[in-house]
């Protein structure tokens, strides 16, 4: 019976996705496109911290070497938006891994800091006048955003590039949350695990350390870049300013709302640190932040575990 | 869907539309305007390292709090519905489509910073909503060609560089010049200003440091630039750094001929923690009068600002001139919502904005004035120089800019 | 020559900075096992305290001595309230409990207090005590107090009853359960004493950067490196730490690489000493079982 029910819902929630676009007006699509942005950047934090092990502070960087590599070849070398992407994954997969070897010898409050530094020192570098020929340096870039090759009206409303924007980076996330899936249910994600909790003993039974958590941290490193990538598209604009470091705190912080090493609870969390903000705003105009931090430790008193952990106790108790 | 299906409700929403249009036939309107009130969206850092910046929105509800109190404008109320960005362009992205998509303002106005305007100009005008009176002093704002949409309000910092570069062709033809600028498009833009009013003399300035926001402080920077030798310190910087640097000038023993910009000129804002003593003889430029500073204590202009600032800021800072800059904003658009009268297409907002013809608002210097045209998008232009002598700016010399 | 005395005196002005909340963050973790993210704003909030008996005229020792007193409270009324129901939780979580708390007292404080900046007095003479040319004498006066903090750090965690049992709390609750130490008390304590040196450390460095609530925003990354680049449970380590980042961070961004990349660089070198003293300068490696 479980079994029916689940092999429904996929596809049940699928079709949902692809229509809600099309019942909702333009900017709450460009709200949801963030939501799945977000989702699919902190399912990048999540396979590095949560299954992996390792924590990070700093992946805001990541976000912005995504978007500056998409905004730089969009705007400098002409390319199609659609291929900038695959290739700031691949930038942030190299970069992540080169992060991944001093990583190594780090850990707990030390990578915390050194991956925290990384998050504040990217601003600074972005803007340096070494490559501000490419970055605009405090300027930014600015894009056009990808035009929807065919036309099509769904119930009375249109493709408008907001719903197409969200229709492609909805195949993405589908795409690359399947393949998070396969990974981390897999041989690879239990030596990530093991990894984590028990480095020694996993060493021992054969598991390589170091190409294990540097490729852990690279691919981590390019589901964020992506995600950053698509950003770029959606909101037309890079700048330095764009990715401070309460950016990398917030993406943390959506991890553990979410859930730690679950892979779903990146909807959540996206969808806390994307909305919660905007409630805080509407509670309180002389302290929005107060707000947003006492819903932040209610969180954490009701859901310790993140809103999978609820999920599971709940579903535990049938 | 059918066609039937469609062509019936289109024909329903046209029958409505016209039925509407019929009612309110006499007022072109756009939407955010009503025979009963204008809404206007505004977009603050009102959290994140930049909310000092956000008493600029602040004065601006408390100034259409008083308007609406008095009556509103041409029978109208002002809803002035102001958003936080946290100064992060994505949301100020975001906020910006909220109140145009969703909340359906009237126009944008007095959106804060540079980054965040950069973000939305395109959007803004794409939909073709006026994006006015952008409360930053960059020089981009004024580009009526590609963005007939967006205008600028305050003089810019290019053209504040500028009058320095000539103020010390006038006055230090022989100085070397030393420069210390925020690592953003605030200080860029200054020292651009002040490179290109050097012009050919360019090589005057012969160091250049920079600082970071996060820096927390600025000695190393100050301690190198003494020891090259300078004579002339321009000192291009937000507050809190400007203290920091003018204590650290005094503790150094250096004695330059100090320039300040004009962000950072409030008495009470910078000078008082920095030193008042430490502080004579520093040179800035000025377009609005201070309210720290004992020469306007009996002006008029002043007074009714102080009594008006009582009643509707309460608790807010009275030595905070972001305050007084956004209420003069504020009385801008009060000026060109007045002209605008019953016609409140956003079409005919952006030309009211654009035809503003020698507006003397009180609190500004004599002799500054706000002035725009179809090709001239900055509203305020002119500056005036100020020496600081100990308690208060004495202005000199004449008013540069058109 | 001069000028690079004066970029060596005014990194070491500033080590001591970064160094003052360098041990705020050792006591924090010697207590407790965590860093506590909003260890820079509480330390603001103590001060805007501080600033505001001072501003109704209290004069500076007795508004110092309340301010001390009270952020201590705060402190162990913090742990009690909002760190004990996650006590058992894990690491992230109350990483995310510390964050909320630094959203918190950050919005606060700007709320109550205003963004403008705010001049705090210092409690020592203009002219330095010793070598004036080199140092104010803020700066000979601040670099005291942190060494007078650090001795009564050091000495506490070292030689006296409690601090064994606060340090035996934090590397083992349930063992030193089982000799009688009151686990929670021990959090709650080093909580407060956190405060405390915050708050010390807050009215130190108020007179050099000015107040306002975003003060702490570039320091605390500078105090959580120095703690680190130390040996997170070293006192003395966290003191040399802050040093060592002062006085390079000036040498680097005045003679080798320029203030634009002086961050960068400041950062690039700790990460680089971590790589190779992954436990900081002075830091003791933790063993696990397997």
């Amino acid at each position: 019976m479980q079994i029916t029910s689940k092999k429904l819902a996929y596809p049940l929630g699928l079709v949902l996705l692809i229509l809600l676009p099309f019942v909702v007006e333009d900017f709450r699509v460009s709200q949801f496109s963030q939501v799945l942005i977000y989702a699919i950047a902190i399912l990048g934090l999540n396979i590095l911290t949560g299954f992996g092990g390792q924590i990070s502070l700093g992946h805001g960087a990541f976000y912005a070497v995504g978007a500056y590599t998409s905004a730089i070849l969009i705007t400098q070398f002409d390319m199609s938006p659609y291929l900038t992407l695959p290739i700031a994954g691949l930038v942030c997969l190299v970069m992540g891994v080169l992060m991944g070897f001093p990583a190594l010898r780090l850990a707990g409050h030390y990578l915390a800091l050194a991956t925290f530094a990384l998050a504040i020192a990217t601003p600074q570098l972005l803007k340096h006048k070494a490559i501000e020929k490419w970055t605009g340096g405090v300027q930014g870039l600015i894009l056009d955003k990808p035009q929807s090759p065919f036309k099509l009206s769904l119930f009375g409303t249109e493709l408008s590039e907001d719903r197409w924007l969200y229709l492609v980076i909805l195949l993405i996330a589908i795409l690359l949350f399947w393949l998070a899936r396969n990974l981390l249910n897999g041989r690879i994600g239990r030596a990530i695990v093991a990894v984590r909790d028990q480095p020694v003993a996993a060493a021992a039974l054969g598991v390589n350390l170091t190409v294990l958590k540097t490729a852990t941290f690279g691919v981590s490193a390019a589901y964020t870049g992506i995600a950053g990538a698509l950003s770029a598209l959606a909101v037309s604009f890079v700048a330095p300013d764009s990715f401070p470091s309460f950016l990398s705190i917030s993406l943390l912080v959506g991890t553990v709302v979410g859930g730690l090493g679950s892979i779903y609870g990146a909807i959540f969390g996206a969808l806390f640190i994307q909305f919660v903000p905007n409630i805080a705003d509407q509670l309180s105009k002389s302290a929005p932040w107060a707000v947003y931090g006492a819903i932040l430790l209610a969180f954490a008193y009701a859901a310790p575990n993140g809103v999978m952990g609820i999920f599971k106790k709940i579903t535990k108790r049938r | 869907m059918t066609l039937r299906l469609k062509s019936l409700s289109s024909i329903a929403l046209t029958a409505a539309l016209t039925l509407a249009g019929s009612l309110t036939a006499a007022q072109p309107y756009d939407p955010g305007a009503t025979d009963k009130e204008i809404k206007i969206g505004n977009i603050e850092p009102y959290s994140g390292p930049a909310s000092a910046y956000a008493s600029y929105g602040k004065a601006q509800a408390a100034w259409f709090n008083k308007i609406n109190d008095e009556g509103g404008i041409n029978g109208r109320k002002i809803n002035f519905i102001s958003l936080d960005d946290g100064y992060s362009p994505p949301k100020t992205l975001e906020q910006a489509r909220k109140l145009v998509e969703q909340d359906k303002v009237l126009f944008l106005f007095a959106t804060l910073g540079t980054p965040t305007n950069s973000a939305i100009q395109k959007y803004m005008n794409q939909k073709k909503v006026p994006q006015l009176f952008v409360q930053t002093g960059a020089s981009k704002w004024g580009d009526p060609k590609n963005f007939p949409w967006t205008m600028g309000w305050q003089t810019n910092y290019f053209s504040e560089g500028k009058v320095f570069a000539q103020a010390i062709l006038d006055n230090q033809p022989n100085a070397k010049i030393a420069v210390i600028y925020q690592n953003d498009d605030f200080g860029k833009d200054y020292l651009a200003g002040l490179e290109a009013g050097l012009g050919d003399k360019k090589n005057m300035i012969i160091a250049r440091e920079t600082y970071e926001v996060t820096d927390p402080t600025v000695d190393s920077q100050m301690v190198k630039l003494k020891s090259t030798g300078a004579d002339v310190l321009m000192n291009l910087s937000t507050p809190k750094f400007a203290a920091q640097i003018i204590k650290k000038v005094a503790e150094l023993g250096w004695k330059p001929v100090h320039y300040l910009c004009q962000v950072s000129s409030s008495p009470g804002a910078t000078l008082v923690p920095a030193g008042l003593d430490n502080s004579v003889g520093i040179i800035t430029t000025g377009f609005f009068k201070d309210p720290s500073d004992p020469q306007w204590k009996d002006d008029k202009a002043m007074l009714e600002y102080q009594a008006w600032f009582k009643k509707y800021l309460p608790n807010a800072d009275p030595l905070d001139t972001y305050y007084l800059q956004g209420m003069l904003n504020a009385q801008t658009l009060e000026h060109v919502l007045r002209q605008a009268g019953n016609n409140l297409t956003r079409e005919n907002i952006m030309k009211q904005a654009a035809s503003i013809k020698d507006l003397q608002l009180p609190l500004l210097l004599p002799g500054i004035n706000v002035q725009t045209g179809p090709d001239d998008f900055y509203p305020i232009e002119r500056l005036q120089l100020a020496k600081f002598n100990g308690k208060e700016w004495v202005l000199y010399g004449k008013i540069y800019g058109n | 020559m001069d000028s690079l005395l004066q970029q060596i005196s005014a990194g070491l002005a500033n080590g001591g900075i970064y160094a003052a909340i360098g041990l705020a963050l050792v006591m924090i973790h010697q207590s407790t096992h965590h860093i506590n993210f909003a260890q820079g704003e509480m330390a603001t909030f103590s001060t805007f305290i501080a600033w505001a008996l001072i501003q109704q005229g209290v004069p500076y020792w007795i508004a110092f001595v309340i301010t001390v007193v009270v952020s201590f409270v705060i402190g162990v009324l913090i742990q009690r309230i909002f760190l004990k129901p996650v006590e058992k939780a894990p690491v992230l979580t109350n990483v995310i409990v510390f964050i909320g708390l630094l959203v918190i007292f950050n919005s606060v404080a700007g709320w109550i207090f205003d963004y403008t900046i705010k001049s705090f007095p210092s409690p020592f003479p203009l002219e330095g005590m010793f070598l004036p040319k080199y140092f104010s004498g803020h700066q000979i006066g601040s670099i005291a107090v942190t060494l007078v903090v650090l001795l009564a750090v050091f000495s506490f965690f070292r030689f006296t009853p409690l601090g064994l049992a606060m340090r035996a709390a934090a590397f083992n609750p349930e063992s030193a359960r089982l000799v009688g130490i009151k686990v929670s008390w021990m959090l709650a304590l080093g909580w407060g004493m956190a405060a405390l040196i915050g708050a010390v450390a807050g009215m130190m460095i108020a007179p050099v950067v000015f107040l306002d609530p975003n003060m702490m925003a570039g320091i605390l990354l500078y105090g959580f490196a120095a703690a680190l680049l130390g040996g997170i449970d070293n006192p003395w380590g966290a003191v040399l730490g802050g040093v060592i980042l002062g006085v390079l961070e000036n040498l680097l961004g005045a003679y080798v690489i320029g203030s634009d990349l002086k961050l960068t660089m400041a950062l690039v070198l700790i990460v680089t000493i971590l790589i190779f003293r992954p436990y900081g300068l002075f830091g003791k490696p933790i063993f696990s079982r397997v």
